[in-house]
């Protein structure tokens, strides 16, 4: 039988694809919230809990995918160097976006509270005005993670539409 | 008897003229923290919110006979302002507030001092905040003077003025009771 990739994997992905969505809009339309607005103090505690949550899961993802061997790739050589770079690029904006994330909110040694659930403790300030840093830093990592997850989804296209392989399939379990 | 009075107002003149010329330049002692330049805003109408501003370095001159002739001088670093809350500092820095990247520095410039006696001055001077300047009363106070221990000497005043932010292009809505901002200064100056 074929290497298929194994169900929890697959359902992180698309998790991480749905969640990477919501706190990319959530992200850019509250920080415009006004200070009457409903959402003015939840928005940003949802994002954050919910940030937290996924570098978590991420964590996991990265552990468990590193025991796990990977079914068949398709396309040319430089394809395949391009998809390796573009996975870690993936994974590597991912984490900066939670460490920068987590700086800004806990650069006064406050925790973050998830979701009133449990608090992950702040370490304090590393760098002077390390908040507006770290948010800047934020701002330009999830355009990024944007345009990467964009050219990723353009590429799983690629493979299904144009060079009819079972990149896309494996990903949906179809394979 | 004329003579008598012309001596007096030349005595007069010139003990006032010599005593300005006495005033003393002062360093506001920033660099060992005593002196702070703090805000308090309402919130919502319920309480006071408390910050201030860490970076800052002033000068004045003060002449204890001729306070009238007192001048001063600060400038603020906008993008020091500590409310004790990163996230909040984040967005007082931010567009919506003092535009820090834009309007780095905050400055008050007395341009005439008023005495009234007992130690009070109202110094009336420019305040230019996020980009706009506008005269702006400070009703300051003495708090003494004198040797301190080390060898120097040292005088001390603090004042307040109460600004509204539209006046300064600042008009993010903190809503109804939040529409002034009090300023208040605590100077310590070393003499140089």
């Amino acid at each position: 039988m074929k290497k298929r990739w194994p169900l929890w994997l697959i359902l992180i992905h698309w998790l991480t694809l749905l969640v990477v969505i919501g706190m990319f809009a959530s992200g850019l339309w509250m920080v415009d919230l006004t200070y009457y607005s409903d959402w003015y103090k939840t928005a940003p505690h949802w994002h954050k809990s919910v940030g937290l949550l996924l570098f978590a899961v991420t964590l996991l993802r990265l552990i468990s995918r590193a025991f796990t061997q990977r079914p068949p790739t398709f396309g040319s050589k430089f394809e395949k160097l391009a998809s390796k770079l573009g996975h870690s690029a993936i994974y590597l904006v991912l984490l900066a976006l939670f460490t920068s994330g987590y700086l800004i909110s806990t650069a006064d040694g406050r925790a973050i509270e998830v979701f009133n659930w449990f608090a992950v403790p702040g370490l304090g300030e590393f760098i002077e005005n390390q908040e507006d840093l770290a948010g800047e830093v934020h701002f330009y990592l999830a355009w990024t993670l944007i345009v990467l997850t964009s050219l990723h989804g353009l590429a799983a296209l690629k493979h299904h539409f144009i060079d009819k392989d079972d990149t896309l399939k494996q990903m949906l379990r179809l394979r | 008897m004329k003579k008598l009075t012309l001596a007096i107002v030349t005595a007069i003149a010139l003990n006032s003229a010599l005593s300005s010329a006495h005033a003393a330049d002062y360093i506001i002692d920033s660099k060992g923290a005593h002196a702070s330049v703090n805000f308090k805003i309402q919130h919502l109408g319920y309480s006071w919110l408390t910050g201030r501003f860490n970076d800052f370095k002033g000068t004045f001159s003060y002449d204890e006979n001729n306070p009238a002739a007192a001048s001063v001088s600060v400038t603020i670093e906008t993008d020091s302002v500590d409310s004790n809350h990163s996230e909040r500092d984040k967005h007082l820095r931010g567009d919506d507030f003092l535009n820090a990247d834009d309007f780095p520095e905050a400055k008050f410039v007395s341009t005439n001092v008023a005495d009234k006696g007992n130690g009070l001055l109202d110094i009336m001077g420019n305040l230019t905040l996020h980009g706009v300047t506008k005269p702006v009363t400070i009703e300051a106070k003495k708090i003494g003077e004198g040797s301190d221990p080390w060898g120097g000497y040292r005088a001390g005043f603090s004042g307040t003025t109460t600004i509204a932010l539209k006046d300064y292009g600042i008009d993010y809505d903190l809503g109804p009771a939040s529409q002034t901002v009090e300023l208040s200064l605590h100077v310590e100056g070393v003499k140089q």
